[in-house]
């Protein structure tokens, strides 16, 4: 099992969830963050006051996948999550040692 | 009977009431008189409501919005407790003390606990409607007057200390202010009997500048808040802040169409310049705002109104709607300047520009009303032949720039004397500024113990 994170543009959210749900991921869990890569902050002035903004904000995706899909899922998020500007974020892939549903007590893959 | 003629509009009436027998003139003049108090009061009524509505929820919507989220309650509260402690000290002691007669500084003691302060008018005053509608009127400045002040001091002042200072202040500035250019025999009354006659209709010295310089004082002694400079401190919710400002600005109509004390055409002059010099002046800070940081803000557009209604306060019955144009776009632009840069440059931390907008835009205000005062707006004030008295510079009386200098001058002293000393006082008996931990906590958890939002609960 592979857990999956990303964290895209607050903007693209919707699409990716979309392109997530039509092959066929539906578990996952959304954090509206902040931080920032490359993308340059920016300047916001309050009478005459100047304020550097350089924590855009983000959203996070985690999910955990059977290993078998990471590959499907990486490129689904990355097309649907793309402009192909600064800003766009990155996905960080993790080995997922279990797996365990709190209701039933499944376990492995029988529990994503 | 002339009265009769020009106030009854249907000279079919007029004409009968001159062959009618004298009992009946009287009653007609009467139903005319009551008719006429009927309309005044219902707008002094309205205004007085309209003024109260500028502080809350006018000033603390725009102050409010204007500081950290941790403060939000605590700055609206500066405004909204004083719309309880100086109404219980106005009707006590400060309404005889700013408008009784007493000395040309402050009045005496006719109306403690409003003796004497009934439904009948006074006709120094207001000569149609109830003294009280009069009183509570003037009630709703001194209101309005000490809040803005809190704009300075937002997010560390003691809540205790804020108590003592607002009453010491009320009593101290506020009072003997407002009679000096209000009250009968006051020394800068221009209509009852002052030395220096001073043009301030409806409170360009009296609220604004003895409010902006009591600001900057207190800005000075209680020093930055802490982390000012470093941590960043944006403004929480300018929502809130457009709110506020567009509610000062419905109800500024009240304050300043209102001064005519009277449904008169001077109320509508009032009120016509009152609104062509807030739409100038937010033009005009916007423009230098564009040209400056490239970029026009809405917080400029907000602040920018806010100074022209300042501005033009103390002009407003005095000016015709082209000057008032003027005196607001200037406002705008000057106190953009003020506020953006030289306030930067000097390094105090204003918090949220109660000097910068009514220290500067009042002063402006007081001095450009000397030179664009006319007659031809306001005729209260005739010769003994009866003709209207020239006012400003573009009447032909251009001694009265330096009357307006004057009545600025005592309104700074007496601010800054005054709230020097008041804060000594407090700063004594209870300290000014929270512990810096109540500081960084923030005002409403520390001082009240509840917080602004709780979008969890």
């Amino acid at each position: 099992m592979k857990k999956v994170e990303a964290i895209i543009q607050p903007f693209k959210l919707e699409e990716v969830k979309e392109a997530l749900k039509n092959i066929g991921v539906d578990g996952m869990t959304v954090t509206e963050v902040r931080g920032h890569g490359r993308q340059k902050g920016h300047k916001e002035v309050y009478r005459g006051q100047e304020y550097t903004v350089d924590l855009l904000p983000k959203v996070k995706i985690e999910m955990v996948v059977a290993s078998a899909r990471l590959d499907e899922v990486v490129k689904t998020l990355t097309t649907s999550a793309r402009t192909g500007k600064i800003g766009d974020g990155k996905i960080f892939v993790y080995d997922v040692a279990e797996a365990i549903r709190i209701r039933n007590d499944d376990r492995g893959e029988a529990a994503l | 009977m002339t009265k009769l003629l020009t106030l009854l509009p249907l000279s079919g009436l007029a004409a009968l009431a001159q062959q009618a027998p004298p009992d009946k003139i009287a009653a007609l003049e009467a139903a005319v008189q009551s008719a006429q108090s009927a309309g005044d009061n219902a707008w002094m009524l309205t205004s007085s409501a309209l003024v109260l509505m500028m502080t809350g929820p006018g000033l603390a919507l725009f102050y409010g919005g204007l500081v950290r989220k941790k403060n939000v309650l605590g700055t609206m509260m500066h405004s909204f407790i004083l719309m309880a402690l100086i109404t219980v000290i106005w009707a006590v002691v400060g309404y005889s003390l700013a408008f009784a007669e007493g000395s040309p500084f402050i009045g005496d003691l006719r109306y403690l606990f409003l003796n004497g302060v009934g439904l009948t008018p006074n006709a120094d005053y207001g000569a149609t409607v109830p003294h009280q509608t009069y009183m509570i009127y003037q009630l709703m400045f001194a209101i309005i007057t000490p809040a803005l002040i809190s704009g300075a001091f937002a997010e560390r002042m003691k809540f205790s200390a804020m108590l003592l200072f607002m009453t010491l202040w009320a009593l101290i500035v506020y009072f003997p202010q407002a009679h000096m250019v209000w009250g009968k025999g006051g020394l800068l009354n221009a209509f009852l009997g002052g030395k220096i006659p001073c043009f301030d209709f409806a409170g360009g010295t009296v609220v604004h500048i003895t409010s902006g310089v009591s600001a900057l004082i207190c800005a000075l002694y209680m020093g930055k808040r802490h982390g000012f400079g470093t941590e960043p401190m944006k403004p929480h919710n300018l929502t809130l802040s457009v709110i506020g400002a567009c509610l000062l600005w419905v109800g500024w109509f009240g304050f300043n169409a209102g001064s005519a004390v009277a449904s008169s055409s001077l109320a509508t002059s009032a009120f016509v310049a009152t609104h062509f010099a807030t739409a100038a002046a937010v033009i005009g800070w916007l423009v230098a705002e564009w040209m400056h940081n490239g970029k026009p803000s809405v917080l400029g557009g907000i602040s920018g109104a806010v100074a022209g209604l300042v501005a033009i306060t103390p002009a407003s019955g005095f000016v015709k709607p082209m000057p008032a144009l003027l005196i607001g776009f200037l406002a705008g632009a000057i106190c953009f300047f003020f506020v953006a840069i030289v306030k930067n440059k000097f390094g105090y931390d204003d918090s949220l520009d109660a000097f910068g907008v009514h220290g500067i835009g009042g002063t402006l205000g007081a001095l450009l009303t000397g030179v664009f005062a006319t007659n031809e707006i306001n005729n209260a004030l005739k010769d003994s032949a009866g003709k209207p008295l020239a006012l400003g510079l573009v009447d032909g009386n251009p001694g009265q720039v330096l009357n307006q200098a004057m009545g600025c001058l005592i309104a700074w002293s007496l601010a800054i004397v005054g709230t020097f000393i008041i804060l000594k006082i407090c700063d004594m008996v209870f300290g000014v500024r929270v512990d810096t931990d109540h500081e960084v906590q923030g005002l409403d958890l520390a001082m009240h113990g509840e917080e602004g939002y709780n979008l969890e609960a």
